[in-house]
């Protein structure tokens, strides 16, 4: 039972912490400066969760068939590939390198 | 424009399906690590964050407490507050929307929202994401949770190869120049060097902070590069396409757009 306490609490801070984000005053963020940052915090995170999501398992680095989904997607994109065609070259190129036995 | 034809909508509806799928590997695993079905749905459909949730169920699967369940996916949840910010500005959600778009900012609904140029398409994205997303990640928790192990591991379907090739090709349009380039390359390397060292999700976290420095110091007053970056916040236009397009060309004739890679290339790289 207190398993469902701790589920209930860690659903509130989850809610609470995307709502103030929305709770910011959409003003702060329209000046140069912010838009600036806003520019490049976008680039951050997307290039921070496609390595992390290629590369990180919990803590550890390792290279899986994960490494060929990325690969397979930058040639994707590289071929001006829209943008399902480029996820499925990469779930594809995961699920054949392990059924190849690795990673 | 049809709501299908919409490039933003095509995105939102591509990245549901592939993040959607992938909540079976969630459900499945949450049963194993000791939650029923439904505190395993509870976390899917209140919760709603894919990390946050996998680093729940991971702890307790682990033997951990709840207590140190709820931090780890607190401490994972706190970049959806940075989304939050954004998405205020760029989406701007108002009256009763707003409630029910910061349950579904997370990573792809704000990434695919933030790829888009037109304030209507960045709308249209972060709801066909949010919403997609919840509606099939809800759905195959369910799935995951009654069948178990049933199914065999997602991974070996290649889902998480689907989500690196998604955040790929949701940066790809960004790297235009030299500038953008380097600033993905330290921030990934940012984020690997990060990895063995601090609990999962804040990788992330030091790569958010190491890119907003990148942009606070490297600020100038007339900022060239980055086109689709330069007004992110700028009043959302209403229907009228022809306004529109004439207050893009007039940005355009007046300089302040920017420019693309040429005039970005090699002056201020960072």
């Amino acid at each position: 039972m207190s398993l469902w306490i701790w589920i209930l609490l860690a659903c509130a801070i989850s809610y609470l912490t995307k709502l103030a984000g929305y709770l910011v005053p959409a003003k702060w963020m329209k000046n140069q400066r912010m838009s600036r940052i806003a520019a490049t915090m976008t680039i951050g995170l997307l290039a921070s969760l496609t390595v992390v999501n290629t590369f990180s398992t919990g803590q550890q680095l390792v290279f899986d068939a994960r490494l060929g989904a990325l690969l397979a997607a930058a040639v994707a994109l590289l071929l001006r590939a829209p943008f399902l065609v480029v996820v499925i070259a990469g779930a594809a190129a995961a699920a054949l390198l392990r059924l190849a036995g690795w990673g | 424009m049809k709501f299908f034809q919409s490039p933003a909508v095509k995105v939102g509806l591509s990245i549901s399906i592939a993040t959607g799928l992938y909540g079976v590997s969630f459900g499945a695993l949450s049963v194993t690590s000791g939650l029923d079905l439904w505190q395993t749905m509870a976390l899917s459909l209140l919760l709603f964050s894919g990390g946050s949730q996998f680093a729940f169920i991971g702890v307790i699967g682990g033997g951990g407490t709840g207590l140190a369940a709820m931090t780890a996916s607190a401490l994972l949840g706190i970049r959806n507050g940075i989304y939050g910010m954004q998405m205020n500005a760029l989406v701007s959600p108002r009256s009763w929307r707003r409630p029910l778009a910061a349950q579904v900012t997370i990573d792809e609904s704000t990434a695919t929202a933030s790829g888009q140029e037109d304030p209507d398409e960045r709308r249209r994205g972060f709801w066909t994401a949010g919403v997609g997303i919840f509606l099939l990640w809800n759905l195959f928790t369910l799935v995951g949770a009654l069948a178990g192990n049933a199914l065999g591991d997602p991974k070996q379907w290649g889902l998480d190869g689907a989500a690196v090739a998604a955040f790929l090709a949701l940066l790809w349009p960004r790297l235009k120049g030299k500038e953008p380039a380097a600033i993905a390359v330290v921030c990934a390397l940012a984020t690997l060097l990060a990895v063995p060292f601090v609990p999962s999700g804040v990788p992330i976290l030091v790569a958010a902070a190491v890119a907003a420095a990148i942009g606070w110091f490297t600020h100038k007053p007339v900022p060239a590069g980055m086109a689709p970056d330069i007004e992110p916040y700028a009043e959302p236009y209403t229907e009228h396409d022809g306004a529109h397009t004439l207050a893009e060309s007039e940005r355009r004739s007046t300089g302040q757009d920017g420019g693309t890679a040429d005039s970005s290339d090699g002056k201020d790289a960072p």
